[in-house]
C-alpha cells in the first residue's frame, strides 16, 4: 500500500526517455563525429599528420593524397583545430557501424609542380614568422622572402624560371 | 570445516571492470581474499617512446573511460610544472568546472552500478537517468561525452558561452534536486541498509596504514583530500573534504552521494568566479631534464603521476599511480570474515577501475 501513490504516479506520467529509434536527439552542433575533409582547400602541409595523436593520418605531398584510417581515430579534433587552411571537418553525428574496415583515400591537386611551389610556400612561412615578431616591418619581410628563393637557387640548377616569375 | 576456493571475475555478472579475486571460502564466509591483477594491462608508459608529450595529453585520457578529463589535467599539470609554464586564471577554473562535472558523473554512475549490485535496479535506472543531463553539458560544451579531449599543455581549447553558462546552471539545479530526490532511498531505505551497512568494515588506522585513497579513505574517517593542496583553481573556491565515519559500504556510498552535491556546488563556486582572460598559454620547446611528481584528486582517490623527462619531446619516464591501485590493500582488508554474497557489494563499495589500475 505504501507504493500506491509512486505506482499510480508512474503509470500516469510520461516514459522518462526517448522512443529511440524513433525519436532521435538532435545533435549538439560542435559534437566531434565523422571526420572529412574538404581535399580541394588541403595544401599537404601535413601538419594534421605529424600533430594526430594516434598517428592515423598521412598525407603524400608528391602525389596529393591525404589518407586516413577512420577505425584508429579517436576523433579528438586536434587535426581539424590544426588545420591552416580549415580544410577538415567534424559531422555533428558519429559514423554508423560499418561491417568492412575502409580507407578514407582521397586524392587532390597536388601542389603545381615541385619548383614553382616550393617558392611560395616558403615565402608564406617566412612572411609568418616575420609578422608576430616585427609588425609592420618590411625589410626582415623582404630579407626572408627571398632567402628561400635563394636556396632553391643552391639546390636546382634552373631556378631562373622562379625568380622570372615573381618579377 | 573445509576450505573452497573461488574464483571471482575477472569476469563476473555484477562487475563492470575485470579484477580477479581468489577467495578461500568456509561456510560461505570468506577467510582470505587473494588478487590477481593485470588482465588488462596496456603498457601506456611504452607509448611515450613514440608520441610526443602533447599527443601523450590523449593517451593519458584514456588511462580511464570515466575520469578522462582530471586524468589529463594531472598530466598537464605535470608538464607544466616541468616546463614551468604559466597557466591562465580562466584555464583554470575552466578545468575546475569540468573536472567536477565528471566527478559528480562518476559518482552517479557507481551509485548506480551500487544500487545495481545489491539488486536494487530501479534505484541505478534513476540515478543513471540522472547522470544523463551531465553528459549532455559534456557534450554541449566539450563535443564528446565522455572523453571531453580539451586539455592542452599551458590550458584549456574550449570555452564557455554566456549563454552555455546560463544552460549549465540550470541543468546543475536540476541535477542536483533530482539527485536530493533519491537521497533518502540510498541513505535511508530499510532494504539498502540492511545490505551495506556494518558490511566490509574498513577502520580509521587500517585505512590510514594501508594506504587507502578517496572515499573509501574518507568513509573510514580520514579527511584527506588532494584538492585541500588548492592545485589549479581549487585555491579560490571553498571546499571541504565530505567525511563519513563508520567505515563501513554504507559510509562509501553516502560519501560520494554527498560528493556529487558538492562537485555541483563547486561548479556553481568556480562559473561565479570565471575569470575573463586567455584560455591557454603559449608553449615553447620541450620539456627539459628534470622529473616531477603531481597530485590531483579523482572521483577514487589521489592520482599520482611521475614524469621526467629528458630535454626530448618524447618522456623518459611517464609512471601513473591510480587510486583503485592504492585501494586494493584495504579492499583485501575488508573482505575477510564477510559473507560470499556481500562480496561483489564490498568489491563494489571501493570503486574499483582495473583498467585505470593496469594502465
Ligand atoms: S593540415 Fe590541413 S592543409 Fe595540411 S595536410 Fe592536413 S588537411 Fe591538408
Ligand atoms: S580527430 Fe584526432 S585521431 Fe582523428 S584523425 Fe584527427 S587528430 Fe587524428
Amino acid at each position: 500500500m505504501l507504493f500506491t501513490p509512486t505506482v499510480i504516479k508512474n503509470l500516469l506520467k510520461k516514459p522518462a526517455t526517448r522512443l529511440y529509434p524513433f525519436t532521435v536527439r538532435e545533435p549538439f552542433p560542435n559534437y566531434r563525429g565523422e571526420l572529412y575533409i574538404d581535399i580541394d582547400a588541403c595544401i599537404f602541409c601535413g601538419t594534421c599528420a605529424r600533430k594526430c595523436p594516434s598517428q592515423c593520418i598521412e598525407v603524400d605531398k608528391e602525389q596529393g593524397l591525404w589518407t586516413c584510417n577512420p577505425h584508429a581515430c579517436v576523433y579528438c579534433g586536434i587535426c581539424r583545430d590544426t588545420c591552416p587552411t580549415k580544410c577538415l571537418h567534424m559531422k555533428d553525428v558519429h559514423r554508423k557501424p560499418m561491417t568492412e574496415r575502409i580507407m578514407m583515400v582521397e586524392k587532390g591537386e597536388p601542389p603545381k609542380k615541385k619548383k614553382p611551389a616550393a617558392k611560395p610556400e616558403a615565402k608564406a612561412e617566412g612572411t609568418e614568422a616575420a609578422e608576430p615578431k616585427s609588425g609592420s616591418a618590411a625589410a626582415p619581410e623582404t630579407a626572408k622572402a627571398e632567402a628561400p628563393a635563394e636556396k632553391v637557387e643552391a639546390k636546382k640548377p634552373d631556378a631562373k624560371k622562379p625568380e622570372a616569375k615573381k618579377k | 570445516m573445509a576450505t573452497t576456493v573461488i574464483p571471482f571475475g575477472p569476469q563476473h555478472p555484477v562487475l563492470p571492470e575485470p579484477v580477479h579475486l581468489t577467495l578461500k571460502v568456509e561456510d560461505e564466509i570468506v577467510k582470505e581474499a587473494i588478487p590477481a591483477l593485470g588482465y588488462v594491462h596496456r603498457g601506456l608508459e611504452k607509448l611515450a617512446d613514440i608520441r610526443d608529450y602533447h599527443q601523450m595529453i590523449q593517451v593519458c585520457e584514456r588511462v580511464c573511460g570515466i575520469c578522462s578529463m582530471i586524468h589529463a589535467v594531472c598530466y598537464s599539470q605535470g608538464i607544466e610544472e616541468l616546463m614551468e609554464v604559466e597557466v591562465p586564471k580562466r584555464a583554470e577554473m575552466l578545468r575546475v568546472i569540468w573536472s567536477e562535472l565528471h566527478r559528480s558523473h562518476s559518482h552517479l554512475l557507481w551509485l548506480g552500478l551500487f544500487a545495481d549490485a545489491f539488486g536494487f535496479e530501479s534505484l541505478f535506472m534513476q540515478f543513471w537517468k540522472v547522470r544523463e543531463r551531465i553528459m549532455d553539458i559534456n557534450e554541449a560544451t566539450t563535443g564528446s561525452r565522455v572523453i571531453v579531449s580539451v586539455n592542452v599543455i599551458g590550458g584549456v581549447r574550449a570555452d564557455l558561452s554566456p549563454d552555455q553558462i546560463r544552460w549549465i546552471l540550470s541543468e546543475i539545479d536540476i541535477v542536483e534536486k533530482e539527485v536530493r530526490a533519491l537521497q533518502d532511498t540510498i541513505m535511508n531505505d530499510y532494504t539498502v541498509k540492511a545490505r551495506t551497512v556494518g558490511v566490509g568494515v574498513l577502520s580509521k588506522e587500517d585505512a590510514y596504514l594501508l594506504g587507502a585513497a578517496g572515499p573509501t579513505l574518507r568513509g573510514s574517517g580520514v579527511a584527506q583530500d588532494m584538492r585541500m593542496l588548492g592545485y589549479g583553481g581549487y585555491a579560490e573556491l571553498d571546499f571541504e573534504p565530505v567525511v563519513e565515519t563508520s567505515g563501513d559500504c554504507w559510509a562509501r556510498s553516502t560519501v560520494r552521494f554527498r560528493e556529487t552535491l558538492q562537485s555541483i556546488d563547486l561548479v556553481r563556486q568556480a562559473i561565479a568566479k570565471l575569470p575573463e582572460g586567455e584560455l591557454a598559454a603559449k608553449v615553447k620547446g620541450n620539456p627539459p631534464e628534470g622529473e616531477v611528481y603531481t597530485r590531483v584528486e579523482q572521483p577514487r582517490g589521489e592520482c599520482v603521476y611521475y614524469i621526467k623527462g629528458n630535454g626530448t619531446k618524447h618522456l623518459d619516464r611517464l609512471r601513473i599511480r591510480t587510486p583503485t591501485f592504492a585501494n586494493i590493500p584495504p579492499l583485501l582488508a575488508m573482505l575477510p570474515g564477510c559473507e560470499l554474497a556481500d562480496v561483489p557489494v564490498i568489491v563494489l563499495s571501493i570503486d574499483p577501475c582495473i583498467s585505470c589500475t593496469e594502465r
